[in-house]
């Protein structure tokens, strides 16, 4: 009799999310009856809940793909488990680097590892969603986690001011994304996106309000990823938020915006084509230069790696502009990449927070190779990899992103990608100039936990291997291909 | 000529517009709830027009009857002398106005000529109010069509509780140190 309402097929289209659900209420259940000294196993139940989790969704691989549920609000397609895989990698390793730092600030509590989960819960939502109801609830359930974790050091300034300014704009982009569904749901008389692109078709081509509400979507949208003009608020709440939190934002929500947009501009505006690509190819070519040019002159590590993000931001969107293959395999494999080689650099951020020390300066890192050589070195293959240069894996995202460009014949854009790209590679070097030639200016030596050593050290082997061997990873991320059926 | 349906809308979209420029230019946070009222009560008012009187009845019950009395309970907790001492808007209001202005233009102009786009198909069958039960229709569409992002909503709830208790316990912390 419950037929109308659901099938079983949606309880198990749903199964990773309601583990991650219940680990989520676990460890602030548990946090309760733990000690002081006992506090870091709120990280190990986190973590066992996201295990669970990516093994379930590897059963829904063989089992479930294809399977839509909820009244086609979500879909289980190939595109949403690739990336729902990549946000588990990026919050594990996150998580293993958090215990350390969250006692270090005095803020270790469980509600830290719930509010991640239960945002990975709304990204999760995000990639399956071809719903525009369950996108947009799903988007502020991440966002809403986002802004609390931003705030989480209630003590420092800093951090508290970053939250309110996320906050304040993001709801305001939030309004204007709302405005211009509710006139793609004028237009078409459904929130499906599949039904979308059907009216949208229909259409004649240059229909006026078909370009408000693209225009307004994409500005809603490009604020998430902090595309220009809309990337004020990131080096602020990269900058004040607790290091860790800003690993995880730079990482796995972005990733998740972008699947979005991904799913929103090639299944439901497909048939506006001519009036997305000239909008985005200028924020593409804005995000990417004004990213790198910004990146120059900071002195603050934080807001160099926040501005070096932003400038990350713009070339991929040289891969939707393309919106062939190649384009969306480049944003598939780039995450990928993008996961292992940023949480890499921002571990090294995080593990320099001593007692005394925020080690956000980039002059705290002089004389980095005669203290500590070991993360000097990494250091110098994350930014070597962050610039996209062989071997390393940043230089496989870089070429199929490049590529895809290339291919359809948008010259002009592949050539600003690649001086960019050569812009970069004087600010990361100004790092590394800083980390090998300059004198130390104290003795004190990084103490590393063994979280930040394995998240260290997975990073590292991914980085290399992703950029030594890239074929089996390349066929992982053609999963993403699904988006075209 | 307008039917007396159009001057009835036309009359509160003004009045809900004028009411929530108020909302945010009074320097009094009292005026500003009460005019946020009048706001919610002019869009019950819509509701009503197109035949969702239970939403209508919700949105006043809900909205006007209950998070306003939160609101204003939270507003006399809060120091009113300082409150309407401080500058409302910062030193760019001209140009934000500017900018909003221009956009304001620009939207209307378009949606103005594609206006055609927003009719309803003809054949689309307009929801027989007459027959079936209004609450019933939502109670539908709730939780049928849309169940799985009104459970999400429900997740969104939770963080949000969990980020007033962490809100709150700044504020002892910081009192107690």
């Amino acid at each position: 009799m419950f037929n109308q309402y659901f099938q079983p097929n949606d309880i198990l289209i749903i199964y990773p999310e309601l583990l991650l659900a219940l680990f989520a209420m676990g460890v602030m259940i548990i946090d309760l009856f733990l000690d002081r000294a006992w506090k870091v196993l709120n990280a190990f139940t986190a973590l066992v809940g996201i295990a669970y989790a990516a093994y379930a969704l590897y059963r829904l691989k063989s089992n479930a793909l294809n399977l839509s549920g909820y009244n086609h609000a979500i879909l289980n397609d190939s595109f949403a488990i690739y990336f729902q895989f990549v946000f588990l990698i990026a919050t594990a390793l996150v998580i293993l680097i958090s215990a350390r730092y969250l006692s270090i600030e005095g803020e270790n509590r469980g509600d830290y590892y719930a509010l991640i989960l239960l945002s990975l819960i709304g990204m999760n939502f995000m990639v399956m969603g071809i719903d525009l109801i369950t996108l947009y609830i799903a988007l502020e359930l991440m966002a809403v986690s986002e802004y609390i974790l931003v705030g989480y050091l209630r003590t420092n300034r800093q951090s508290n001011e970053a939250a309110m300014k996320f906050f304040l704009l993001g709801a305001f982009s939030s309004g204007i994304l709302l405005y211009g569904i509710s006139l793609l749901y004028g237009i078409s008389g459904s929130t499906d996106l599949r039904v979308i692109a059907q009216r949208l078709a229909e259409r004649p081509s240059h229909d006026p309000i078909a370009l408000v509400a693209v225009v307004t979507l994409t500005a809603g949208l490009l604020f998430k990823i902090g595309g220009v003009p809309f990337h004020q608020w990131l080096p602020d709440a990269y900058e004040g938020a607790p290091s860790t939190i800003t690993t995880f934002i730079s990482v796995a929500p972005k990733a998740a915006s972008f699947a979005l947009i991904l799913r929103i501009f090639i299944v439901g505006l497909k048939p506006l084509e001519t009036s997305w690509v000239p909008v985005l190819s200028v924020v593409c070519v804005l995000t990417m230069t004004l990213g790198n040019i910004t990146a120059i002159s900071q002195s603050n590590i934080k807001r160099l790696l926040a501005y070096s993000s932003i400038a990350h931001a713009g070339y991929l969107l040289l891969g939707l502009i393309a919106g062939n293959e190649y384009g969306i395999t480049g944003i598939a494999i780039y995450f990928l990449v993008y996961a292992f080689m940023n949480i890499g650099i921002w571990t090294l951020v995080v593990a320099m927070r001593r007692k005394d020390l925020i080690g956000d300066q980039i002059q705290d890192m002089a004389g980095m190779i005669y203290k500590n050589p070991g993360a000097a070195v990494l250091m110098l293959v994350f930014l070597l990899s962050l610039a996209g240069i062989p071997p390393t894996a940043g230089f496989i995202g870089k070429y199929y992103l490049f590529a895809s460009v290339i291919q359809t014949h948008h010259y002009v854009l592949a050539v600003i990608a690649v001086l960019n790209a050569a812009i970069s590679l004087y600010y990361y070097f100004r790092v590394v100039v800083v980390m090998f030639m300059s004198e130390k200016t104290d003795e004190e030596k990084m103490t590393l936990s063994p979280g930040v050593l394995t998240s260290l050290a997975v990073t590292l082997v991914f980085t290399l291997l992703i950029g030594i061997y890239p074929e089996p990873f390349i066929r992982f991320a053609q999963n993403s291909l699904s988006l075209f059926q | 000529m307008m039917t007396f349906d159009q001057i009835l809308f036309y009359a509160l979209a003004v009045i809900a517009v004028l009411s929530a420029i108020m909302v945010i230019t009074r320097r009094n946070p009292v005026h500003s709830a009460l005019f946020l009222i009048t706001t919610l009560f002019c869009v019950a008012g819509i509701y009503l027009q197109l035949h969702a009187e239970f939403l209508a009845a919700v949105q006043v019950i809900v909205y006007v009857g209950g998070i306003m009395v939160l609101f204003l309970f939270v507003i006399m907790l809060v120091n009113l002398e300082t409150l309407s001492q401080e500058r409302r808007f910062n030193r760019q209001w001209h140009i934000a106005i500017l900018v909003s202005v221009v956009l304001l233009v620009e939207f209307g102009t378009i949606i103005w000529r594609g206006k055609a786009a927003l009719q309803l198909p003809a054949n689309q069958p307009l929801m027989d109010t007459l027959t079936t039960n209004n609450s019933e229709q939502l109670g539908v569409v709730l939780y049928q069509q849309y169940m799985l992002p009104f459970e999400i909503a429900s997740f969104l709830l939770l963080v949000a509780i969990i980020g007033a208790v962490i809100l709150a316990k700044r504020r002892l912390s910081s009192d107690g140190k």
